[in-house]
């Protein structure tokens, strides 16, 4: 099984990564043969077997008491914003 | 006395008998720190400073009798655990400025007992790896050999414990990152059930797997530390509400009763040989201690749990990853002309080739179309792999196996081969898909370079993995032995 091109480009669309010509052809090939080994997992009768997404017998955590908490000062959490415009984090425009 | 070799247990007596002072301790650690260090490579940040003050505190501490066996006793953290004003990389150009406002919750639980922060450990970036060669800043060396890797994820934490830079260190393990690397440098590496420790304020990579645990000098320590981390907490929906033993009380050197499996499907071909008859032989003085050893135990889906791990785990590392977009903390590429160049170019410097390989893995496996014959089909396979290791807790109280196929390997000699790199996980990832408890222990050495034996165990079951492993420890000295460097 290999990747084609269009199908690498369309994932790395989807996970919005920026990758140089060169990632692509490595990435290609890389995840090709990962995935040719992966293969093995369709070997597996998982007939009538349920998915297991944790390990854990919690189900519907939910928190306790909705009780007023202290959070942290907007400064602190500001203060490691890449851009900020007085107290807001400062993004790029959205709509073109 | 070579004071910065010091166990926990060793170095809280001579502190309460006022023989030692933890400034003292903290600087025979920071001095050995600066004598080794460029060897070996451990450390991304070492807090000197803060060290000390902690240690005068932890100081005036011991002197009022309130303490706990950790005061004043200095602790490496891996860099992937927030600590509130130190700064916390992941060992990545992403989180290379990232300074917490706020501690995970161990770190709180340490902090409360008066600990002294020694650092913040390499690690592969974002924890993607099994020897600290993705590491986005630096490659740590194994203190055995020097051109060998320590192994990973947490091979900083590791070396730190093995090397004498502190007494002891956290860690975390998604998929063998606590015990690979504490087999490669022959040290005691505890991965506890998934729950029993809470994962707030540790940097998310696979939340289904992650969990933090202690590496030690020897299995007292990791029981000393385990009573200080384990427990519920409210910030962590997976932390489980279950109440913690005091784990120490389980250490006895008695076996019997014990019924041990060794499961075939553990000692495969491309297996080292010296690996082999060392974890045999190990078992063999389980079976001395008064052990009841079983050796044709089967787990036959086993040879599907990498192919499963290496789909669950990057399907979860890509969601939790997309938080990385150059808003509101982390790298940020400034020069771009749209919001999605920036955030793409972002994402493009900001991450490094392991991270980015596994994103679009992960990604591939959840996209329409893919979704159920990749992800859905490795969670069904995870279902098959928990099942079995039940079944086999129904006859047997702990599993024994190798912590890796084969000892540490050369630096360079797998990272252009990403699925060479991911074999060596495959003894330890099938336990943290089932979310068990395990610990990696020291269990001999092939040609100076030492080999780890993973003991398996029921879920919230560590007081008998625990007991098991000290009992091994105290008929032999493999962790005893020190690097030469």
């Amino acid at each position: 099984m290999k990747l084609s091109r269009e199908e690498v480009l369309h994932i790395v669309l989807l996970a919005r990564l920026g990758l140089t010509e060169t990632e692509v052809n490595r990435l290609r090939e890389q995840l090709s043969n990962i995935l040719e080994n992966f293969e093995v997992l369709q070997q597996v009768d998982t007939t009538d077997i349920p998915p297991t997404a944790q390990s854990i017998p919690l189900q519907n955590v939910m928190r306790r008491d909705d009780e007023v908490a202290c959070s942290l000062p907007q400064s602190q959490i500001l203060a490691n914003a890449p851009q900020r415009k007085e107290n807001f984090f400062r993004v790029r425009a959205v709509l073109e | 006395m070579i004071i910065n070799q010091l166990t926990i247990h060793e170095a809280h007596r001579l502190l309460k008998a006022k023989e030692l002072s933890s400034v003292e301790l903290t600087k025979a650690c920071l001095e050995r720190i600066c004598q080794v260090e460029p060897k070996v490579r451990a450390l991304v940040t070492v807090t000197n400073e803060l060290a000390l003050s902690q240690a005068r505190k932890a100081d005036e501490l011991m002197a009022t009798g309130n303490t706990n066996p950790l005061t004043g006793i200095p602790v490496v953290i891996k860099d992937n655990m927030c600590t509130k004003g130190i700064p916390t990389t992941c060992s990545s150009r992403m989180l290379e400025n990232f300074v917490p406002p706020y501690d995970a919750m161990v770190v709180e639980k340490l902090n409360g007992c008066g600990v002294v922060v020694a650092g913040k450990a390499n690690m592969d970036e974002f924890a993607m790896g099994s020897s600290t060669e993705h590491s986005a800043l630096f490659t740590t060396h194994n203190p055995w050999d020097l051109s060998r890797v320590p192994g990973g994820s947490s091979g900083g934490s590791a070396v730190a414990v093995a090397a004498g830079e502190a007494v002891y260190a956290l860690g975390s393990d998604t998929g063998g990152s606590i015990r690979q690397p504490a087999g490669f440098c022959s040290v005691t590496g505890l991965k506890p059930t998934y729950g029993r420790v809470s994962r707030y304020g540790l940097v998310a990579f696979a939340s289904s797997l992650d969990q933090i645990g202690p590496l030690t000098q020897d299995v007292t320590d990791c029981a000393l530390v385990l009573n200080v981390i384990a427990g519920y907490d409210a910030r962590d929906s997976t932390s489980v509400p279950y109440p913690t033993p005091d784990y120490t009380q389980c250490l006895t050197t008695d076996l019997n009763r014990l019924r041990i499996g060794v499961p075939k499907e553990y000692f495969v071909e491309g297996m080292q040989a010296e690996v082999e008859i060392a974890i045999k032989a190990a078992i063999r003085k389980l079976e001395e201690l008064g052990a009841t050893i079983d050796y044709e135990v089967s787990l036959p889906h086993t040879p599907y749990a990498l192919a499963a791990y290496y789909i669950i785990a990057p399907s979860e590392a890509s969601a939790n990853l997309a938080r990385y977009d150059g808003v509101k903390y982390g790298f940020s590429y400034s020069d771009a002309d749209s919001m999605w160049e920036a955030m793409e170019k972002t994402r493009q410097y900001g991450f490094g080739a392991e991270v980015k390989r596994r994103i679009m893995l992960g990604t591939y496996a959840l996209s329409a179309g893919y979704y159920d014959a990749w992800y859905l089909k490795a969670q069904k396979v995870r279902t098959l792999i928990r099942r079995e290791f039940d079944q086999a807790f129904d006859k047997f109280d702990a599993l024994v196996t190798p912590t890796s196929p084969t000892v540490p390997f050369k630096i360079g000699e797998k990272i252009d081969d990403p699925l060479q790199m991911y074999l060596s996980d495959v003894c330890t990832l099938p336990i943290n898909i089932a979310g068990l408890p395990a610990i990696s222990i020291p269990a001999g050495f092939a040609d100076g370079l030492p080999i780890g034996m993973q003991i398996i165990g029921k879920p919230f079951s560590e007081e008998t993995i625990l007991n098991i492993a000290h009992a091994y420890q105290q008929a032999t000295d493999w962790h005893k032995r020190r690097p030469d460097v």
